[in-house]
């Protein structure tokens, strides 16, 4: 079984093992909320942003699908998950996979519509879902609370036992643990022979059809999954902050999320992860300085990032040198 | 070579092709047999492209019907057919540039031995599929790039990766479009050794420019021109004919500026 013998299975293998800085970063998280506890709450929404994002690369760094409309999912999932932590259950992991069952069915009957057509049919199909879905939830006030959002939603302990505290300390465990055990999951995903196969119809989908690959399941797959993720991620920020509003369909969800895969870079998990948090501590520390014109010092970032090139700009010592020997 | 008794195993029945007004497919019968080293010839624009798309189902053909070992395909599914051991090359690389050849093939062969749903296992795991791309990259000389990525490869190289992905799938019925297109002399001769030398019962229809090779490749030869066929035969047959010369073999000429 351990035979390693094939030069071929040595270098696959290779390629997926755990690099020595992950395990320290993932400790270094879980260690945040305690070393900083004042910060526990921007650690919470750094997790949960960064499920949401790790989630929109699975479909678009590693699917090659572009979606302007994910927080459909998250949305929907937030939703699900307050209302039934206030009529049904408050007990916040039952919650979560009911809200992750349902961004998962939403997920899968979606997926549909993300099948033909260009780039730009996607863009406007998956924005129309979430706009649908938002409305949805505006009109149907007697049950979501409309435009006021869905309030007095109090969620029970933790495993019957850790409250969720002011200081928001298990919130952010709560939501780290979640991210961590999908982000392993991801990760296997990408790396299997399913992973592969998604990455061939991304980069050719011609040839992924002559080689025998089901090109119309795959997506469809992709697509579901990471609905699913993105609905963990949506009850979450439900279950965490006691409330839903319109607010978690909104444009600027969708449009955040594809932004943090630009800053953090698509097709690798972390570039998820990596822009969640990039992201949330520049929008943390801009808002506090100048708490209405932060976007405008966030849209010059990013003008800049794109201009520059990411490799560069979190290289300063290559800006010297010649262009030709970046 | 083969006898007139045997059945063909991928035929194809008055196909027709329209785009708008252009008729790109005219009434096109083929019957290729089981073993065969079958060649398409044609000059450029003789719609050669076009029923291979037809053939692998790229696209669907206004008329006609194809059937693949007894069984009508005529509407099914590209991957479908490559799942009944149809599988063709590209005459333009259609590769995926970011994976290295080794996770290409990797990928490939795991499709092919059914493991390409498996979701939970990493891609190599599994030993026979290792071992296959061992074999694969071994074969096309590939194991000196195996971890690059594709869009790094010289030219060479991807015009093997490509042929050796066709080979990947196991194919019954192979349809190579114009396979050594821009591949350098010394590996020509080789790539086209390792097609000549598949198991006999695969069967090859070859797409090809090149007359040379045609005639060295081939025991049987369809001539296509202006969308229909002209005429089919042995290579013997096809190089005296008459008509076949008048269009296509006789004008060195044309045939340089086509």
């Amino acid at each position: 079984m351990t035979d390693a013998s094939s030069p071929a299975r040595r270098s696959l293998l290779a390629s997926r093992r755990w690099r020595i800085w992950e395990p320290l970063f993932w400790v270094l998280a879980f260690a945040m909320p305690a070393l900083l506890p004042s910060h526990a709450l921007i650690v919470n929404e750094i997790a949960i942003v960064a499920l949401f994002a790790v989630s929109l690369d699975l479909v678009l760094g590693y699917t090659g699908i572009v979606s302007l409309g994910h927080a459909a999912f998250f949305g929907m999932s937030a939703y699900t998950a307050a209302l039934f932590a206030k009529h049904i259950m408050p007990d916040p992991l039952a919650g979560l996979a009911v809200g992750l069952v349902v961004a998962t069915l939403l997920g899968a009957i979606a997926s549909v519509t993300i099948q033909r057509g260009s780039d730009l049919t996607r863009l406007m199909v998956t924005l129309g879902i979430a706009l649908i879905l938002m409305e949805l939830a505006n009109k149907l006030d007697w049950l979501t609370g409309g435009a006021d959002g869905l309030q007095g939603v109090v969620m029970g302990p933790l495993l019957g036992r850790f409250e969720f505290d002011l200081s928001g300390r298990t919130a952010a465990w709560y939501s780290l643990t979640v991210l961590l055990l999908m982000f392993v999951v991801s990760r296997r995903f990408v790396h299997s022979p399913m992973g592969a196969t998604l990455k061939a119809i991304r980069d050719n989908r011609l040839r992924a059809m002559a080689i025998g690959i089901p090109v119309a399941s795959r997506l469809s797959v992709s697509y579901t999954v990471a609905a699913g993720m993105a609905g963990a991620a949506g009850a979450l920020l439900a279950q965490t902050t006691g409330f839903a509003s319109l607010d978690v369909f909104e444009f600027h969800r969708s449009a955040d999320v594809m932004l943090m895969l630009v800053i953090g870079g698509t097709g690798w998990l972390y570039g998820g992860v990596a822009g969640a948090i990039v992201f949330k501590l520049m929008q943390d520390a801009l808002s506090a300085v100048t708490p209405q014109y932060w976007t405008f010092w966030l849209g010059l970032f990013l003008v800049i990032l794109v201009l520059v090139g990411r490799d560069r700009l979190i290289r300063p010592w290559t800006w010297l040198r010649p262009k030709g020997r970046a | 070579m083969t006898t007139a008794a045997a059945s063909p195993v991928l035929s194809a029945r008055g196909l027709v092709k329209r785009f708008g007004g252009i008729t790109a497919t005219n009434d096109v019968s083929l019957d290729l047999m089981k073993g065969a080293r079958h060649a398409l010839i044609g000059p450029n624009g003789a719609g050669k492209t076009t029923l291979i798309n037809l053939l692998t189902g790229v696209l669907e053909p206004t008329e006609g019907r194809i059937t693949l070992e007894g069984s009508d395909i005529t509407g099914l599914k590209p991957h479908l057919r490559v799942r009944r051991g149809m599988v063709r090359t590209f005459q333009i690389n259609q590769l995926f540039d970011p994976l290295t050849p080794l996770e290409t093939l990797a990928m490939t062969v795991s499709q092919q031995q059914g493991l390409g749903g498996r979701w939970w296992q990493p891609l190599g795991a599994n030993q026979g599929v290792a071992e296959r791309c061992d074999q694969l990259l071994e074969q096309f000389h590939l194991t000196s790039v195996k971890d690059q990525a594709t869009r790094e490869l010289a030219y060479g190289k991807r015009r093997l990766l490509e042929i050796a992905i066709a080979l990947a799938c196991e194919p019954r019925v192979l349809l190579l479009d114009e396979p050594v297109a821009g591949v350098p002399a010394g590996e020509r001769e080789e790539l086209l050794r390792t097609v000549a030398d598949l198991p006999a019962d695969v069967s090859v229809l070859l797409i090809e420019h090149d007359m040379d090779l045609v005639f060295s490749f081939a025991t049987r030869m369809t001539v296509l021109v202006n969308g229909a066929v002209l005429t089919e035969g042995t290579p013997e047959q096809i190089s005296t004919d008459e008509q076949v010369r008048a269009v296509y073999l006789g004008h060195g000429e044309e045939r340089s500026h086509a």
